[in-house]
């Protein structure tokens, strides 16, 4: 069976947009184009109606009140507000922030920039499996610390972290938990009331809908969080985030919530089927290869192998017929394989040679054949020009070999 | 990123893959780079009477360094070892097109054809 080409394995990058959500959002372009905040006329009220439409389903989505979302240009965004508008909102209260070391850069980054000013950050080292425990969160939190920053799901590996009982811990201590949820919104079933989220940041393009708009959950009661803004204006968003609403943006993200919440069990139980099945298919035929990741707390769509001896970037080159990524920096300026897996313990060695491979709604059982058949002929034929390769057929053990690092 | 059609080339159909008789007294074998850092490339050279006869790689690495390393066991046949010691990285990156960031992949291939000159003079009780 023949495949239309290139095969698309990159949805934990970004997806299409849904058809449905499209058709949806059409009409806030040119007929309903009003703006939201505008309280005279039919077109401001139709727009703001909209709005809070979108609000709702999205707000559903993870058990939350419509009022407790604020809308922003997307995840990193979300991160940067919840993360700077609590540390510095609290800054009287303390100066502790702790955090993961397999964090998004949205995270991580706006971490090192709050150490630039004055706040201690604790980031909490993962095991193997790229997890965190309560445990070690319970134990980082000091009387200074004012918010834990954990990711629910990784995008490189996938791997869902335990955030209920991580929010669990936070509210013993009293203390605001926040998650990036990028990864996870829509995906996989989440109750900010049972998990104790107080803050959880997420993106429409992750789940079929369109770039540039998100969320961010700010808890209203039990406790109720208040947050610094980060951009200042006409005070939208109840002072949260000033700027006028991306109307047909949000339509959008409401109707791609919806679709994502109302198909979710299906949906994830069909993803996480054939990510199954390409792993099975792979790990049966071809030797050396390595789950990065844990191999029941991940993602239905994530699929992070590393194929020892091979080069990620050139196995990419080999599969120039399928969209997918490499945990290899070879194409960075830095030469640094990817942090998230070198902070699991992995070799850099096996760094290099991994790839992410991530399966979403439109992908067939045709197109992972299709790529499996591909990843056996390329991991042969790369591997019969492989020194490592040839090393290891030869009994050398490669970590006894003094290399020359360069 | 974008490769050149000649990196594109060597990588799709590398020259010379394989390996030379470690043992043959003719023979010099090299190899650079370190599995940590992303390319280890391994070529080595067949030696007769001051000409190279024959040239075999073997690379770990990305295109660009697959591409570098076929492309230089293509040119050291038939030179003698001098001429073959005398590649420059620049004369290889310059060929294959790369791009600043792959510079390095071409200075790993001239280190290693150098590491396998070096490998056959010692083995002939040469030293230059």
């Amino acid at each position: 069976m023949s495949v239309k080409t290139p095969v698309y394995l990159d949805y934990a990058a970004t997806c299409p947009v849904d058809q449905r959500v499209v058709d949806k959002m059409l009409p806030f372009f040119t007929k309903a184009y009003g703006n939201a905040a505008s309280r005279t006329h039919p077109f401001g009220w139709e727009a703001e109606e909209a709005v809070e439409a979108a609000r709702e389903q999205v707000a559903k989505t993870i058990g939350a009140d419509p009022k407790e979302l604020t809308f922003t240009s997307g995840a990193t965004e979300s991160n940067n507000l919840a993360i700077k508008g609590v540390a510095e909102y609290l800054s009287e209260k303390g100066n502790h922030v702790i955090t993961a070391n397999t964090e998004h850069k949205a995270v991580l980054d706006t971490c090192k920039y709050l150490e630039r000013r004055g706040v201690e950050v604790t980031y909490l080292e993962v095991d193997k499996a790229g997890l965190i425990t309560p445990q070690q969160v319970a134990d980082a939190i000091t009387d200074k610390t004012v918010l834990v920053t954990v990711m629910h799901g990784n995008n490189e590996t996938g791997v869902v972290m335990p955030i209920a009982e991580i929010g669990k811990v936070c509210r013993e201590h009293k203390v605001l938990f926040h998650t990036d949820a990028t990864q996870t919104f829509g995906k996989v079933p989440i109750d900010v009331e049972a998990m104790n989220i107080d803050l959880l940041s997420m993106s429409a393009h992750k789940i079929y809908g369109p770039k540039g708009i998100g969320g961010l959950y700010v808890r209203r009661r039990k406790p109720r969080v208040r947050l610094a803004a980060q951009i200042h204006g006409g005070g939208h968003e109840r002072g949260n985030r000033s700027g006028t609403l991306a109307v047909p943006n949000i339509v959008g993200f409401g109707e791609a919530a919806r679709i994502a919440r109302e198909q979710m069990a299906e949906e994830s139980a069909a993803t996480a089927q054939l990510r199954d099945y390409m792993h099975e298919q792979l790990s049966s035929t071809i030797d050396h290869v390595i789950l990065n990741g844990h191999p029941e707390h991940l993602l239905p769509g994530h699929l992070n192998l590393s194929f020892a001896y091979i080069e990620g970037e050139s196995l990419l080159m080999a599969l120039k017929d399928v969209a997918l990524s490499s945990g290899s920096a070879c194409t960075s300026a830095s030469l640094e394989p990817s942090y998230v897996l070198r902070a699991m313990g992995l070799d850099d060695e096996l760094a290099h040679s991994s790839l992410r491979m991530t399966i979403g709604r439109l992908t067939t059982k045709a197109e992972i054949d299709f790529v499996v058949e591909l990843l056996r002929t390329h991991v042969a034929r790369l591997r019969e020009m492989s020194p490592l390769w040839e090393m290891v057929q030869d009994g050398i053990d490669l970590n006894s070999i003094q290399w020359a690092h360069h | 990123m974008a490769y050149s059609d000649k990196v594109i080339d060597h990588y799709e159909n590398p020259r010379n893959v394989g390996s030379l008789d470690k043992g043959d007294g003719g023979v010099g074998t090299g190899i650079v780079g370190a599995p940590a850092c992303g390319d280890v490339m391994k070529l080595q050279i067949k030696v007769e009477n001051g000409v190279i006869k024959d040239a075999k790689f073997k690379t770990y690495g990305c295109g660009s360094a697959i591409a570098s390393s076929s492309l230089v066991t293509e040119w050291v046949k038939g030179m003698s070892v001098e001429e073959a010691g005398s590649i420059q990285n620049s004369q290889i990156a310059e060929e294959l097109s790369l791009p600043p960031v792959k510079i390095h992949c071409s200075v790993l291939a001239e280190d290693a054809i150098k590491a396998a000159i070096k490998d056959y003079q010692e083995k002939n009780g040469k030293t230059q």
